[in-house]
């Protein structure tokens, strides 16, 4: 009998080319995402060394972060120039960069276009069991379908197109289990900021999360697209979700995915991963599903979370000094006071989007509470952005746009958006967002930007009614 | 990369403390897509002061800069070791370095030298006049006044910046582990590439 492993061991066993004396592992990558903004030094640095690409078959670039989310090509199809010139140069580099190294390329205004970790489960690039990697934090994410997935720098991009490998050392391994019944309006959204308040923003540093529990294995493959998408957030590497027939059924048919014997191959391996009875983790970590309610933040660290309930909670409430300086400067950006009611405060902006959460489940859950409603009129802009050109296709196969741009969203373009301040979708300095992206840093969303992370179904709440909003409270709204 | 085995010239005598990656290359230069040609925004805010050091033709083109502690604090981006690159630094001494910056200067072929507060104090006041000496094989940095400071490095780091390698041409020195890796692998689960169109 061999060693009981953990999923985690198992998927980096797998790949281990050699190992230095250092413990250092030369680690195999299955699949290399790319996009426009932390790729082009690496290939310059390339073509300065007179690289090659060892596998090309092995990368996929598509552009999303600097891509502005208006029309793309006019009355005539010509495409539309991008105004921000650097913006426009880096998505000329990789145009000119896909093709050359020989890669395949989803351009701007193709169907298939949009955000890399939306673009990968979807067209089947991601598979499980793989190791997966993108020069991009939220990498995590395809850790739901049970690939061991990690954010890079530039070198390492460059490394990994040069030698489809990376030099690691392994992680730590931590469980993450939430067992028992979520409550009604509890997203998978909730379940993640719930989490990260828990464990803080520094509790993952230096694991790799696995996600376990009944809560998990029930969630949908999306729902856990949302949850490991946001395991860097807890300071975790990489989040990571057991295959299971779930995840099968999401894959299976996709673009790129293994089709007849080898899909049957594919899935007889990828039933063996799991963590073994017996394994052990270096740290575990039990949440009670019925502790978890809607969830907000009312600060500017992910871990700054309350119930949506709750109250902005007072500096002087944390026994931590550096948490409670942390907290009084937070509370000044945002503009809040200790003791006000979260969902008392006022919202000037929607954003529906991000790799987080605007695939097709998202744009329902939000559609559902949006449904006969209109936008309150104090809402300055309320932005669905679509997270690719295919959930799109669908939404607008299934009427959710018009619901939106009946209620008075603007329905856009795939890309990251509002998500962060590359692009021209941006919060004006002062003013509030409630997001379902990732990141409540200062500045994220455009300089002096305040931003409140929600579900999809609770910013469609808040645009309805002008403030942060119970779901709950929307009676017969939720899907 | 080319292989670093001495350097012998100018140093800037800069000797400040906590210089960021901010100060080394400001963030307007992140939205950059090459990692040449930085140098013109290196330490921009210093340059704006009169009588500093990167502008005094003294100095002008040194492969060799000394700092303060802790410089390379801040952000982790790369631009900073792009940005001195470009401007022909190959060495930087200093009391105290930024883990990540030391990293990121490795990578990109430039030598961190720790050195005791009172060596860096004494090459501040030689790196006036005169120029200084970095031997690598050694592990010394040395004056035309007979000092001779010794530095620690790294056995892999020195192996790196002696032969000239960086990560990616060492690890292509293994390309025939990766090979052996990738067609035992292909064999196995034929299914593991991606159908792309
Ligand atoms: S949507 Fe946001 S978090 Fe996701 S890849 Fe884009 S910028 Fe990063």
């Amino acid at each position: 009998m061999t060693q009981a492993r953990t999923l985690y061991e198992k998927i980096w066993d797998a790949h281990v080319v050699e190992t230095r004396e250092d413990g250092t592992c030369l680690l195999y990558i299955d699949r290399h995402l790319v996009h426009e903004v932390t790729s082009p030094q690496a290939f310059e640095g390339l073509r300065m060394a007179g690289r090659k690409v060892r596998r090309p078959d092995l990368t996929l670039a598509v552009p999303d972060h600097n891509l502005p989310t208006t029309a793309r090509v006019d009355g005539e199809g010509h495409r539309l120039p991008i105004k921000d010139p650097e913006g426009a140069q880096q998505l000329a580099a990789l145009e000119k960069n896909a093709p050359e190294f020989g890669i395949k390329y989803i351009g701007a205004t193709d169907k298939e276009q949009g955000i890399v970790h939306v673009v990968g489960p979807e067209q089947g690039f991601t598979l499980p069991g793989t190791t997966l990697v993108c020069g991009d934090s939220h990498t995590a994410a395809h850790g739901a379908l049970g690939a061991l997935a990690f954010g890079i720098g530039t070198s390492e991009v460059e490394h990994v197109l040069a030698t489809q490998t990376l030099q690691l050392k392994p992680s730590k391994t931590m469980e993450i289990r939430v067992e028992g019944q979520l409550g009604p309006g509890v997203t998978p959204k909730d379940v993640i900021l719930h989490v990260i308040g828990v464990i803080g923003t520094a509790g993952g540093t230096g694991h790799v999360i696995e996600y376990r529990g009944n809560v998990f294995e029930e969630m949908s493959v999306e729902g856990r697209l949302t949850v490991s998408n946001m395991s860097i957030e807890g300071g975790a590497r990489a989040g990571l979700f057991a295959p299971d027939e779930k995840t099968f059924a999401y894959v299976k048919g996709r673009p790129m995915a293994p089709k007849g014997a080898d899909w049957e191959a594919a899935v007889a391996y990828w039933k063996t991963l799991k963590t073994d009875e017996g394994a052990t983790f270096d740290r575990s970590v039990v949440i009670d599903a019925a502790g978890i309610v809607p969830t907000v933040t009312w600060g500017t660290s992910p871990e700054d979370v309350v119930p949506i309930t709750g109250t902005v909670p007072a500096p002087e409430s944390f026994a931590d000094a550096t948490k409670r300086a942390a907290a009084e400067k937070a509370l000044e950006y945002m503009g809040l006071s200790a003791g006000q009611r979260m969902q008392d405060i006022e919202v000037q902006h929607i954003f529906i989007g991000s790799c987080t959460n605007s695939r097709i489940e998202d744009l329902r859950a939000a559609a559902a509470v949006v449904k006969g409603h209109k936008v309150d009129p104090r809402i300055r802009q309320a932005l669905i952005v679509p997270g690719s050109g295919l959930v799109k296709l669908q939404a607008e196969a299934e009427g959710l746009d018009k619901i939106f741009l009946d209620a008075g969203f603007e329905w856009r373009e795939p890309g990251c958006s509002m998500c962060l301040g590359m692009n021209p979708d941006k919060v004006p300095a002062g003013e509030r967002c409630a997001s379902t992206s990732n990141r409540n840093f200062m500045g994220r969303q455009g300089p002096g930007s305040r931003t409140h992370l929600v579900s999809p179904a609770m910013a469609a709440a808040a645009a309805i009614t002008g403030h942060l909003t119970d779901i709950r409270t929307m009676a017969g709204e939720m899907a | 990369m080319e292989p670093l085995k001495t350097v012998e010239g100018r140093a800037y005598p800069l000797g400040v403390k906590n210089v960021d990656t901010d100060m080394i290359i400001p963030a307007k230069w992140l939205k950059t897509i090459s990692r040449v040609g930085m140098g013109k925004g290196a330490f921009e805010a210093m340059r704006e002061v009169s009588g500093n050091v990167f502008d005094d033709p003294e100095y002008q083109g040194s492969p060799v800069l000394i700092a303060g502690d802790n410089f390379g604090c801040g952000s982790s981006r790369e631009h900073a070791a792009w940005a001195l690159n470009d401007m022909g630094i190959k060495v930087v001494i200093a009391p105290s370095f930024s883990d990540i910056f030391s990293g990121n200067a490795f990578k990109n072929g430039i030598l961190t030298v720790v050195l005791p507060q009172e060596a860096v104090d004494r090459l501040m006041e030689v790196a006036k006049t005169d120029p200084i000496h970095v031997d690598l094989e050694t592990q010394t940095v040395t004056t035309p006044f007979q000092d001779r400071f010794r530095f620690e490095l790294d056995p892999f780091r020195k192996a790196c910046l002696l032969g000239g390698l960086d990560e990616i041409g060492l690890t292509l020195e293994r390309t025939g582990g990766i090979d052996r890796f990738e067609q035992r692998r292909d064999a196995e689960q034929p299914w593991i590439k991606p159908v792309l169109a």
